[in-house]
């Protein structure tokens, strides 16, 4: 291998190292949700040693343990990383675009705009439609609340700053639509809207997988081509434009993106909150804020939150199961509130 | 050393027009940056310069005029072709949180960069020079956001520098910096123009730092060029008093031979004079 001409500058060790460190997190990150995702093979409601699960893996459908692996606990578990990385990523691609760390796909509308959306479906639609058509109509409220947000804050362009207001209103009166909806709704619809609301992986399939897979494929590399307009626009926008960024074409591209990815995971795991909050900010701690950096360690940081919310929610309260959403919260909650302490108190 | 200014002007504004909401800020404004020369927008806020400036930059779209660059209409061109040889320095830029010199500066390589083309080695070289042009190279890897006003106004600078562009428009670089500061990047950019022949605009608070170091001086007021010329030329007392409104006396340095404006005192009865006509003009707005 030649030498890199970037190794000739003596200032651009410390860049090394951090890009070293970069690979160290990301490596050590992938490494530990792998193990996690076979300690959740293993565990269930029968627990299987590490041997049994790997012979069922490698033999599906021929015995009974092969059937648990394969048909309940493996696209459940794939379905939980896939959703836990998406939201993850919606959120890191938010907090970029309007420059704020408490900005999420929950605070934006977003999350809201597919409750509405899905509550919807449950309350009016669900008795003559097949439940298999929720996440199209959840991606359908995601879609909708993002235009809205989009059309409402414009004025020559849209600032940051009117996009999170604008999102933090529109949020709590789709809010305010979709308890109305259940209020009016049967007791069925009502249960089953609470649960979806809350955010489960319960009795997830591997069509729910598939479902979600091409979002995360298409959305991701995406948004990391735009990386480095991501970086350039943390600058400000003045410095962005006089680098030859096109802002609006930027902000819709990335904002797409995020509509997609937390569209597309609201849509198939319902309202899992906090977790586009948390693993960007967890992420920027260990990595830094440089976009094509942050993005791959949330994905991961978000996976491994939602796998081991539904793992415990799985086997902590047997023979109940438990949504995973309501492990997120529990410490999500808290965790804003630190963020909003920190923030504040920077600000004095 | 100085080139010769006979290169036509590359970046040209004709009769612009820009207003917020109903407002004029710019009425009419014709103005061509000399080449290869530093050219100051000196005076106090609300006379239109930085909107002037942005105008030119392309950041604001003027509602009636046009501005050109190599004779193109720089508000219809590729914003990002246009960034390959204009560079922006906005007023009070922030750097994110954490984000470190080296870093900053690279950003400037961003309209020389595609996705899956870049020089390395011209990257390279591009941040290290304008680095070292700048004398920040001894804090490369610290974060912008630890260093003193003036070494991350240099940064910034230098981020600029990066870019490799002919012409840059710097919006106030000097202003809540030190005496000592204001001048050292003030020579900075005066090589700039007179050492690499890069064409400059500054807007500039500073009257007399704007006439010590203005190759070409572009007076304005209200939203109108009231006129322009070499300092020797424009630097007057009579247009210190029409265009900023200022009882000034101008002499010469005698080392330098530049201009310098010293503000008269006013005896204390024109003091309430001045008080009372503020007040009953307030009570008319």
């Amino acid at each position: 291998m030649t030498t890199s001409p970037l190794l000739k500058h003596p200032t651009n060790l410390m860049g090394i190292l951090q890009l070293r460190r970069s690979w160290a997190v990301n490596g050590l990150l992938s490494l530990s949700l792998l193990a996690s995702i076979g300690l959740s093979l293993c565990l269930g409601s029968f627990p299987t040693p590490l041997g049994e699960v790997l012979h069922a893996l490698a033999a599906p459908r021929q015995s009974d343990i092969a059937f648990i692996i394969w048909e309940l606990r493996l696209p459940r578990i794939l379905l939980a990383v896939l959703v836990g990385a998406a939201l993850a990523i919606a959120g890191a691609i938010l907090q970029g675009i309007v420059r704020n760390p408490l900005a999420s796909p929950d605070v934006i509308g977003i999350t809201s705009g597919a409750a509405m959306a899905a509550v919807m479906f449950l309350a009016l639609l669900s008795p003559q439609l097949s439940i298999s058509w929720l996440p199209l109509a959840a991606l359908c409220g995601a879609l909708f609340a993002a235009l809205l947000v989009f059309l409402l804050a414009w004025k020559d362009g849209v600032s940051p700053t009117r996009m999170v207001l604008v999102g933090i209103g529109l949020a709590a009166a789709m809010g305010a639509v979709t308890t109305l909806l259940i209020v009016i709704s049967d007791d069925t619809a009502a249960m089953v809207a609470y649960v979806w609301l809350t955010g489960s992986l319960y009795a997830a399939q591997w069509q729910d997988v598939m479902g979600m897979l091409p979002w995360l494929l298409v959305a991701v590399p995406l948004c990391l081509s735009y990386a480095r307009h991501m970086d350039t626009m943390a600058l400000g926008d003045s410095v962005a434009q006089g680098l030859g960024v096109s802002l609006l074409r930027s902000r819709l591209v990335l904002m797409a993106c995020s509509v997609a990815l937390a569209g597309a995971a609201v849509a198939f795991a319902g309202g899992l909150s906090f977790v586009g909050l948390m693993a960007p900010h967890m992420a920027a701690k260990l990595v830094g804020r440089q976009f094509a950096r942050l993005v791959p360690v949330s994905g991961l940081i978000g996976a491994l939150i939602v796998l081991y919310a539904d793992l415990l929610g799985r086997v902590a309260f047997l023979p109940k199961d438990l949504p995973a959403g309501v492990f997120v919260s529990g410490i999500g909650a808290p965790f804003f509130v630190y963020l909003l302490h920190r923030t504040r108190h920077r600000r004095d | 050393m100085t080139h010769p200014s006979t290169q036509p002007p590359r970046l040209i504004g004709e009769a612009l027009q820009v207003g917020y909401d109903a407002q004029r800020v710019l009425d009419g404004v014709d103005i061509a940056i000399a080449e290869g020369k530093l050219t100051v927008l000196p005076g106090p806020n609300g006379s239109g310069k930085s909107t002037l400036l942005k105008t030119l930059a392309r950041t604001l779209t003027p509602s009636a005029g046009h501005v050109y660059l190599d004779g193109k209409d720089i508000h219809r061109r590729n914003t990002r072709e246009v960034a390959t040889q204009l560079g922006i320095l906005p007023q009070g830029p922030v750097a994110p949180e954490g984000l470190s010199v080296k870093q900053l500066v690279s950003m400037g390589r961003f309209p020389h960069q595609r996705l899956w083309q870049r020089d390395a080695v011209q990257d390279a070289n591009a941040i290290s020079e304008a680095m070292a042009y700048t004398n920040v190279t001894e804090f490369a890897e610290r974060n912008v956001d630890a260093l003193s006003g003036g070494q991350r106004q240099r940064c910034w600078i230098a981020m600029v520098l990066a870019q490799q562009t002919d012409l840059m428009l710097l919006d106030e670089p000097t202003t809540f910096l030190d005496l000592k500061v204001q001048v050292d990047l003030l020579d900075l950019l005066s090589r700039l123009a007179h050492e690499r022949g890069r064409t400059l605009l500054l807007v500039l608070h500073d009257l007399n730092l704007a006439a010590a170091y203005a190759d070409h001086l572009v007076m304005m007021c209200d939203g109108q060029i009231i006129t322009s010329g070499a300092p020797s030329e424009v630097f007057t007392a009579t247009n210190l008093k029409r265009v900023f409104d200022l009882d000034a006396h101008v002499i010469d340095d005698p080392e330098s031979g530049n201009p310098i404006c010293i503000p008269r005192k006013r005896p204390a009865k024109n003091v309430e004079k001045a008080a009372k006509e503020c007040i009953t003009q307030r009570r008319l707005a």
